[in-house]
């Protein structure tokens, strides 16, 4: 009985602990959150003078006032239109490298997957320059492709890591099993690896999206004219050199946020769902 | 019909090798030539130097050696207590919890807030005169440890490697997260038919599973660690005097602050290679393990 | 399961596709004809005013000028940059960095020499405008760059930067609201009151380090004057010469008096200037923008304008100043002769006195002034003491420049004296001579 009830005033202290330590933790993150939302709603006169998470006056029309001078209608449409390519582009490219990495032996295999190791590692600090002559030779400058196809190279090295890690922890039953019921090596990346990769999938997803999403400084050197901008380069409209539109800019910021926060759940399901996956498999 | 196998196998890696050679290797082949040159980014005119650059770099340049120390050390606060706080946290909402989702999303947050936010946010926690923080120090009866954090020469290196750890943690809960979820349940419910208590399936099932996803973590927070900068410019412009200066704020300043390309360029070779090397390593060490 | 997931990742791809067709089909060609002139700059926050202008001159002559505005400043730098490497600048644009970034682009053949256009009916156009605001855009026959003497911009505003008070907190500190300290005694003697008051002393952007240089600069020249700077600059006179280590010692007393803000080497200057704003500082050192940022935070503030307090009389106390933004002429440009009358048209009074009246910055040309509020006049009665590096005809070295404002910042956290700092000032100066010499 005694012990009984030590088990459990154990396991109440562990779970009091376990939850002070999440919400702690939660706390900071939701914070910036709400400040982020509540100055939003100021005006540029109270935002750094009333310093309460409560505005006195709500100022909705900062919203409204945010997606006008922005010019957001365009510039979201694009945001929207370049990230769903790159992500789309880059889950396809990647998965395909990653799962020939990891599965299949060809001469140079190693070689090759170690020089996009080492593309992830080495920053170029001036590519700027050279991508913009480059793409100026090509014709892309100041096009939607030509900025795509820069953001798929961006983030590609990384998201054939991630992908290779968990293709080589995958097991291959299912897919030798796939091989002798006359499946082709496309369709068994298509139909049974890819599958069975969702939470890493849905990693890489998140990972890019957030990316593209926030990218903004290559977007401005090799777009010239606004209509073809993202929405972030409408965002520093806010945020002169000299004056920043604190409450139209966090309004910005918070229109800006929601898109990515949405993908981010939409994409939880898929973490969650591999778990009934990986069951059946294991 | 192996050498069509083979073609096919070269077809899976073909667009990624098209889009990397032109979109990366032009590029790279063209700052790497840069690296050899005295050039200011402007003029038609460029000097060639050979080597000196890259001599320069590893052996007169201090303060950039300076500055590979610090992200040196925000990077091993970011190994060490970034990825504990992620691994636990994932590991908290892998089990069978409340408000599992609620965190799930809480957690994500701060990566996706704007570096604008989370800076303006530290500051006003931070500040010396009117932050928070010295103001919950004062009221816990702490004054003597109220700091002007990000400008005093002993705090603020950490701080700002802390509030980095803070920003970042939530890619590691990602993919830890995403790593638990592919264990299969069935070796959990096995050991426990065998009589194992939860820190022997931790131990049995758990970690040794979980060492490649760790060091795939490890490898991509030295790489998002060693290259950090928005955030550091956001809180301490690389200040007090060196204390805050990183590799990336040195490339930067050899390229707008000096207008010295060629150096730029030769600078971030260097850190490429020193890069290279340690996540070589690391690779090499995750390979090994991965053998038991 | 797979079949939905498929099924949505078709539709994606098949919505992304179209879109994509959608975007390239609407994307803008470029424009050939005399009668569009392109104008790139990182100013965002003037484009409404820029709109208007460029409205009002395509009625007036049916030129139409588009305004493309990049911010922030370093991704524009960048942009220009890359821009001027496969020669496609636009008509009309500005640069950021010192003189011997303009002198580059200058040399590398992007930039229109205006000397004729500014000269032509004995300067009609050259005498509109302040002389400190084209000496930035000029470049004098003595010039070390190498550049072929001439004017090669043309100056839309001034900038000054200087130091601002709180009337209010100065008097609540015991000071006398209309005469601000004079001294650098009268200064530091405020620490105490100051720190007694809890509010903050001075506070500025000095984490962004080049507004430290400023103010040292300030000082040297109060100290010794500006043959004396520039003949440090060109290497004559060392950085251990006493005068600099006065300079540098200033920096140490307004620490140790208590006037500065707790935490100022590492200030971000939009939060210095949120402090000053708010009423929790006494001084700022700003440019002259913020009357226009401290306008927006707070519109009853009560400031007055001031130069930095004097620590000698021998030589004048000396601000920076000159050209805040200047537009330059694309020398490649088929439209440059339209190029050049837009902005001559730009700097008229009556465009002037429209551009000052929309952004609150002090207009570049002259005649313009006396529509401006009082507080930027009195900015603007300081250009006459205002000096800049881009007008000495010498540049010093970035390495130097460098180490010189980190040792400030050194001095000010108290981790260096203001000798050491001196020595390995100069110890670099030293090497980028002997550098330069090898050469």
């Amino acid at each position: 009985m005694k012990s009984d009830k030590y088990y459990f005033g154990k396991k109440v202290a562990v779970n009091v602990i376990v939850y002070a330590f999440l919400i702690a933790v939660a706390l900071t993150c939701i914070f910036p959150l709400l400040w982020m939302f509540s100055s939003s709603l100021k005006t540029q006169e109270t935002i750094f003078r009333d310093m309460s998470l409560i505005p006195r006056e709500f100022h909705f029309e900062n919203y409204v006032l945010a997606w006008k001078q922005g010019g957001f209608g365009r510039n979201f449409f694009n945001s929207i239109v370049y990230t769903s390519v790159v992500v789309l582009g880059i889950v396809i490219v990647s998965s395909l490298a990653a799962y020939a990495f990891s599965r299949f032996t060809f001469p140079g295999r190693n070689l090759i997957f170690y020089i996009f190791m080492a593309a992830m590692m080495i920053p170029i600090p001036g590519s700027f320059v050279p991508l913009y002559v480059l793409l100026n030779k090509l014709h892309l400058r100041n096009t939607a492709i030509g900025y795509i196809l820069c953001m798929i190279n961006v983030g590609l090295s990384t998201s054939i890591f991630l992908l290779k890690t968990f293709f080589d922890k995958m097991p291959k039953e299912l897919e030798d099993a796939a091989r002798i019921d006359g499946c082709s090596k496309l369709g068994i990346w298509r139909h049974v690896a890819l599958p069975l990769a969702k939470p890493v999938l849905a990693v890489v997803v998140v990972l890019n999206a957030l990316n593209v999403w926030n990218e903004y400084v290559l977007a401005l050197i090799i777009f010239d004219s606004k209509p073809l901008m993202p929405l972030q380069v409408a965002l520093m409209t806010f945020q002169g050199e000299f004056i920043t539109r604190y409450p139209l800019l966090m309004a910005g910021l918070t229109i800006t946020a929601l898109p990515i926060i949405l993908v981010y759940i939409l994409m939880q399901k898929y973490i969650v769902k591999g778990v009934t996956q990986g069951a059946l498999v294991g | 019909m192996r050498i069509k196998s083979t073609l096919e196998n070269y077809l899976f890696v073909l667009p990624a090798v098209v889009i990397f050679l032109i979109f990366y290797l032009i590029p790279f082949i063209w700052v790497f030539q840069l690296g050899m040159y005295e050039w200011d980014g402007i003029l038609p005119t460029k000097t060639f130097v050979g080597l000196s650059n890259f001599k320069e770099v590893l052996t007169q340049d201090n303060i950039w050696w300076l500055s590979m120390w610090n992200a040196g050390y925000i990077t091993l606060i970011a190994l060490i207590f970034q990825n504990a706080m992620a691994f636990m946290l994932a590991m908290a909402c892998d089990r069978e919890i409340k408000m599992k989702n609620f965190f799930r999303l809480v957690f994500f947050l701060p990566p996706v807030l704007s570096e604008v936010v989370v800076g303006l946010v530290w500051q006003w926690i931070l500040d010396g005169n009117y932050g928070l923080l010295n103001a919950w120090l004062l009221k816990m009866g702490l004054p003597h440890l109220v700091k002007n954090w990000l400008s005093d020469p002993q705090t603020a290196l950490t701080t700002v490697a802390v509030v980095h750890c803070w920003k970042g943690f939530g890619w590691g809960f990602l993919i830890f997260l995403a790593g638990l979820q592919t264990i299969p349940r069935e070796l959990y419910e096995a050991a426990r038919v065998d009589g194992a208590n939860a820190w022997a399936s931790f131990k049995n099932i758990t970690l040794p599973l979980m060492i490649p996803v760790a060091i795939l973590v490890a490898i991509l927070t030295v790489l998002g660690t060693m290259q950090a900068f928005v955030l550091i410019i956001a809180m301490t412009g690389g200040g007090p005097a060196y204390h805050t200066q990183v590799p990336v704020l040195r490339i930067l300043a050899s390229m707008r602050g000096s207008s010295r390309f060629g150096y730029a360029c030769a600078q971030g070779i260097v850190f490429g290679v020193v890069l290279i090397i340690i996540s070589f390593v690391q690779y090499r060490f995750s390979k090994r393990s991965r053998q038991y | 399961m797979a079949v939905k997931f498929s099924g949505c990742l078709r539709g994606v791809s098949a919505l992304s596709i179209l879109s994509l067709f959608c975007l390239c089909g609407c994307a803008p060609t470029t424009l050939e004809n005399k009668n569009s002139v392109v104008v790139w700059h990182w100013m965002t926050d003037r484009q409404p005013a820029f709109e208007e202008l460029s409205r009002r001159y395509e009625e007036l002559t049916g030129v139409k000028v588009t305004f493309e505005l990049y911010a922030p400043s370093d991704a524009y730098s960048q942009k220009i940059r890359a821009a001027a490497q496969s020669v496609s600048l636009p008509d009309i644009f500005g640069i950021l960095g010192e003189k011997r970034d303009f002198s580059s682009f200058v040399k590398a053949g992007h930039i229109l020499n205006i000397t004729p256009y500014m000269s032509a009916d004995s300067g009609k156009w050259k005498n509109v405008f302040f002389s400190e605001a084209l000496a930035v855009n000029e470049f004098s026959p003595d010039n070390t760059y190498g550049v072929t003497p001439g004017i090669y911009g043309v100056p839309i505003d001034i900038t000054t930067i200087q130091m601002v008070y709180n009337k209010k907190l100065l008097k609540q500190i015991g000071g006398n609201p209309n005469r601000p300290p004079a001294t650098l005694e009268e200064f530091l003697a405020l620490g105490p009151k100051i720190k007694a008051s809890g509010i903050q002393g001075l506070v500025s952007g000095w984490g962004e380090v080049w507004m430290v240089d400023c103010m040292a600069n300030n000082y040297a020249f109060n100290v010794m004057g500006k043959d004396k700077v520039l003949a440090t600059i060109r290497g004559d006179v060392p950085y251990t010469d006493p005068d600099w280590i006065k300079v540098f010692e200033i920096f140490n007393q307004m620490q140790d008096s208590g006037v500065l803000a707790n935490g100022l080497v590492t200030m971000v200057n939009k939060n210095a200037e949120q402090l000053f704003a708010n009423e929790k500082a006494v001084f700022a050192f700003n440019g002259s923008w913020c009357v226009n940022v401290y306008k927006g935070m707070n519109p009853g503030l009560e400031f007055g304008t001031m130069l930095p307090p004097a620590v000698s009389s021998k030589y004048p106390m000396v601000i920076w100043g000159g050209a805040g933004s200047s537009f330059m002429v694309n020398a490649r440009s088929p439209r440059k002769e339209e190029a050049v009358k837009f902005l001559r048209w730009l700097t008229d009074r009556e465009q002037q006195v429209f551009l000052a009246e929309m952004t609150l910055n002090l207009p570049a040309n002259k005649d313009s002034l006396k529509k401006i509020s009082d507080v930027l006049a009195q900015f603007a009665d300081d250009i006459e003491t205002s000096t800049h590096p881009n007008v000495w005809g010498v540049s010093e070295f970035p390495a130097v420049v460098e180490a010189f404002d980190k040792g400030i910042q050194s001095i000010v956290i108290g981790e260096k004296t203001s000798v050491q700092v001196a020595e390995e000032v100069q110890k670099i100066k030293q090497r980028e001579l002997s550098k330069k010499n090898n050469k």
